[in-house]
């Protein structure tokens, strides 16, 4: 038996540490060679941190959102054969191979939109996990504890389930005086018993969810953007009716080989020829250096949900693709993102963004710039209204545009007139794709 | 003098301060601490140790009294046993100094920077403090308040001439012929205890009709019988009135309404200690307060967010190890750990002659918190180790609920007893029943043996009585 231990490579070029965002294993696991073990986060990327040796993993060296140092202990493992080293004894000497990291994801840094969707539930998990019980004979519970009464755990068991997010006022003690043991705490960890309470009590446990990884990153980018940025938001109908005709029609008679068309590559392209007129709009203000950078090329941010949460992929060079291109790019950027492939070359860089929930668009959406863009442009829900057209009310199909602006930068005459061209365009769709 | 910023700023280097310092620079956090003092506070320096120093040598000294009278039947007999007051005093003073030079070691070690200085709030993350080199202003993103409590001043006694604060008693060099205590709490009375062993003649006032009131009467039975047999004078329900117009006696209305006129050399004031809130600037940060002390909720956090407070100036109970694990858990917040307060039980002592121990709810406490409590008693007469050291005087007693004998409670009085505190403090933290002490075998012959069958006797089956 020997003692392995991991310590966080090199992940990056001037990068001195990095947030443990993910454990994948825990303490009592067998891993294989190239099995991995954990995630690190670096301000660039997600770097996952695989196991250079087969090995029973004996500890674990930090919590997940603690910073690690490049080079600290990350895991010990338990290893087999090449004779006895003592743990003790110097880590490098024990270290045949060096852990090699695998880029997988490259953090979104900047650029993050407010759109809020439930989120995903996030997992809590005890970090001072006990050895499980080996067999899987289960304890009896106790006898309910009655109402007001103090939970009797040892020091040790209560700070375990504090750190693991458990009331222990929901564990069932088996112990003598219904005290809860470490073994009836692995049990209820193991999602066994769940029992202790009587009848409808109120429930006043909290959960403590650890701000980290890209949600940090998110949290970070709003706050900078809603205390930094003095917000417009403009809100205007749009009658979408011709562009669904025209949308439906391009879909029914598009080749193989083209995607889909949404309505994004559309607003995209009228986005494209409004800039035109409107510079301004695509543009990052430097807040501290005062200057803006009003920037020739389009490149268009799509806020897109991930199962890690909001990232905004960029669509580089919106004035020079036509509508199919826009589209494709769309697509393609927003499948990477889910599958946490992009780049950090496709998550940075956008001037302007829009912001889409689809059918969860609502009526009206206040979207928070994306820092240091002066513009973001939210669409709505498309819903069959009845609009009056001077001597009947006639079915119209109409959507909401919410769109907000820098207003240190951007007047609310300037934001309007924006709108309203784009309102335009998207009324009479053939305009976007008239050579002017 | 340029600006320092750090993560976590400590204001008060007592018990509470510096474990809080030094847990903070072990677990990374860049830390910074003041203190306008040495290092170690009230406890260190003018508190737990310097008495415990002082009462350590008038038991030495009295055993010797003890012999030269011989009235000892130890059969040790010697001849004019003396003490020099000053001498005592300048060893305490080194036993002090060494501990302060410990702990500014530590600190060292923990990569704590330490700032000798009066601090003062500016706001809640900007302190400026006042040092023998000028201003220097501290910006950090934690603070805590650590700033402690200071004796009682009665307003018709006021420190000053004969009259004096525990930290006067501490550093006497003459021994006072005749002392004076006013108040019968625990420092009162481990001061009074030890001048009386070493000599003094001391006549306790107390305005409550008796001493120590926090414990119960059969726990301080053994206390006043010493007292007695010191010699002293216990006035009960008297109040201290001021002094004489000649200023060397103290004026006492006693309980039946008498006038006394106490002639005393030295006059201690001990009434208690309240929290050091003036002086660091709290009307800049205008925290919410619980009466006198800073409100803290179960993570020390005081109103102000990133503003913490612990030790004496957050309540009662105020003793250095509440402040130190107190302290230890807002490192650990801090460096971002789940903790809350959650701690069962925090032992309390006395050291009087006979020590007193308590930890958890004494019987009365229990019952009127509604429960229904089997108590077990155990003398010290019935302990071989008791006898053997002369101290046979006093008891152990637990208190469990009858249901399921959970610990409620421990209480002991008697010699030595103080480091039972140990064991009292492990059991009801663990959350022992009856039946775990009981079936823990305590080690022959010891005092703590009294402990395993005040629990047995608990039981029913006490083997030693």
């Amino acid at each position: 038996m020997a003692e392995h231990v991991i310590r966080l490579p090199d992940v990056g070029e001037g990068i001195a540490e990095a947030e443990l965002v993910e454990w994948h294993v825990k303490i009592g696991d067998v891993v294989r060679e190239d099995a991995v073990l954990a995630a690190v986060m670096t301000d660039k990327a997600t770097v996952e941190i695989p196991s250079p040796v087969d090995g029973e993993v004996l500890w674990l060296g930090a919590e997940v959102g603690a910073m690690v140092a490049v080079g600290a202990p990350l895991v010990r493992l338990k290893t087999e054969g090449e004779g006895l080293i003592a743990p003790q004894e110097p880590l490098e000497a024990q270290q045949p191979h060096e852990a090699r990291p695998l880029i997988v994801a490259e953090a979104a840094k900047p650029a993050q939109i407010a759109a809020t969707r439930p989120s995903e539930p996030v997992e809590t998990k005890p970090t001072m996990a006990a050895p499980r019980p080996a067999g899987g004979h289960r304890v009896a519970p106790g006898a309910p504890r009655p109402e007001g009464e103090k939970p009797l755990a040892s020091p040790a068991v209560r700070l375990r389930a504090r750190e693991a997010g458990i009331d222990l006022r929901q564990v069932a003690g088996t112990g003598p005086a219904n005290r809860i043991t470490h073994a009836d705490l692995d049990a209820f960890m193991a999602g066994g018993l769940t029992v202790a309470r009587t009848a409808r009590q109120a429930d006043t446990s909290i959960q403590e969810v650890k701000v980290i990884g890209l949600r940090r990153r998110i949290a970070e980018k709003m706050a900078l953007a809603k205390s930094r940025i003095p917000h417009i938001t403009y809100v205007e109908e749009v009658d979408v009716t011709a562009l669904e005709e025209l949308r439906a029609a391009l879909n029914r008679d598009k080749r193989d080989d083209r995607p889909r068309l949404t309505l994004i590559p559309f607003l995209m392209r009228a986005m494209v020829r409004a800039i035109a007129e409107q510079p301004g709009m695509n543009a990052l203000f430097d807040d501290e250096a005062g200057v803006i950078a009003i920037h020739g090329g389009v490149h268009i941010g799509i806020a897109t949900q991930t199962p890690a949460g909001l990232v905004v992929p960029v669509v580089r060079h919106a004035e020079a693709r036509d509508l199919w291109d826009c589209a494709a790019e769309t697509a393609r950027l927003a499948e990477a993102a889910r599958a946490g492939l992009a780049t950090r070359e496709e998550l940075t860089g956008s001037t302007i963004t829009i912001t889409s929930l689809g059918a969860l668009g609502g009526i009206a959406t206040t979207p928070v710039i994306n820092h240091p863009e002066v513009a973001i442009v939210g669409v709505n829900k498309i819903a069959v209204r009845p609009v009056w057209d001077g001597s009947q009310f006639i079915p119209r199909k109409m959507m909401n545009l919410s769109s907000s602006f820098d207003h240190r930068v951007v007047d609310g005459w300037d934001a309007a007139v924006f709108v309203q061209r784009i309102k335009a365009l998207l009324e009479t769709p053939a305009m976007i794709f008239m050579e002017t | 003098m340029r600006e320092i910023s750090c993560k976590l700023l400590v204001i008060g280097a007592g018990p509470g301060g510096y474990v809080c310092a030094i847990r903070a620079g072990q677990l990374g956090l860049d830390t910074v601490i003041v203190d306008a003092g040495k290092p170690g506070g009230t406890c260190l320096n003018v508190g737990c140790i310097p008495s415990k120093a002082l009462i350590h040598a008038a038991e030495e000294y009295e055993k010797v009294l003890h012999y030269a009278a011989d009235a000892g039947p130890l059969g040790i007999s010697l001849r004019e046993p003396a003490i020099d007051l000053a001498r005592t005093v300048a060893w305490k003073d080194n036993i002090v100094g060494r501990l302060n030079t410990g702990v500014a070691g530590l600190l060292r070690k923990a990569k704590v920077k330490t700032v000798e200085g009066r601090a003062r709030f500016r706001d809640g993350k900007t302190v400026e403090v006042e040092t023998e080199t000028g201003r220097q202003v501290i910006r950090a993103e934690a603070v805590v308040i650590a700033t402690g409590s200071a004796p009682v001043e009665l307003p018709a006694l006021p420190f000053g001439g004969p009259i004096i604060s525990s930290t006067g008693a501490l550093a006497l060099a003459e021994l006072p012929q005749n002392l004076i205590v006013v108040g019968a709490g625990y420092i009162g009375l481990e001061l009074g205890m030890a001048f009386a062993r070493m000599g003094s003649r001391l006549t306790v006032v107390e305005a409550l009709p008796r001493i120590l009131p926090q414990y119960d009467a059969e726990l301080t039975r053994p206390v006043v019988k010493r007292l007695e047999a010191l010699g002293a004078e216990l006035l009960l329900g008297a109040k201290a009135r001021g002094l004489s117009s000649t200023g060397d006696k103290l004026l006492v209305e006693t309980a039946d309404g008498r006038e006394l006129q106490l002639a005393a050399d030295r006059i201690l004031v001990a009434v208690g200690r309240r929290p050091v809130i003036e002086g660091w600037g709290l009307d800049e940060i205008d925290l919410d307060r619980d009466g006198a002390f800073i409100r803290i909720d179960d993570h020390c956090r005081t109103s102000m967010r990133g503003v913490y407070a612990i030790g004496d100036v957050t309540g009662e109970p105020m003793l250095a190890h509440r402040a130190m694990a107190q302290g230890e858990m807002v490192a650990e917040i801090i460096a971002g750990r789940k903790r809350s307060w959650d701690k069962r039980v925090i032992p309390a002592i006395c050291f009087t002659d006979p020590e007193i121990v308590t930890a958890g709810l004494s019987p009365e406490a229990a019952r009127a918190a509604g429960r229904e409590v089997t108590v077990g008693q155990f003398p010290f007469t019935a302990n071989g180790r008791a006898m053997t050291r002369q101290g046979e005087d006093g008891f152990v007693r637990i208190v469990a609920r009858t249901d399921n004998h959970l610990v409620l409670g421990i209480q002991a009085v008697g010699q030595g007893v103080s480091e039972l505190a140990a064991c009292f403090g492990l059991a009801i933290e663990m959350g022992a029943c009856l039946e775990d002490v009981a079936a823990t075998i305590h080690a022959h012959p010891t005092q703590g043996e009294a402990f395993q069958e005040a629990a047995l006797k608990a039981l029913g089956h006490a083997l030693h009585i």
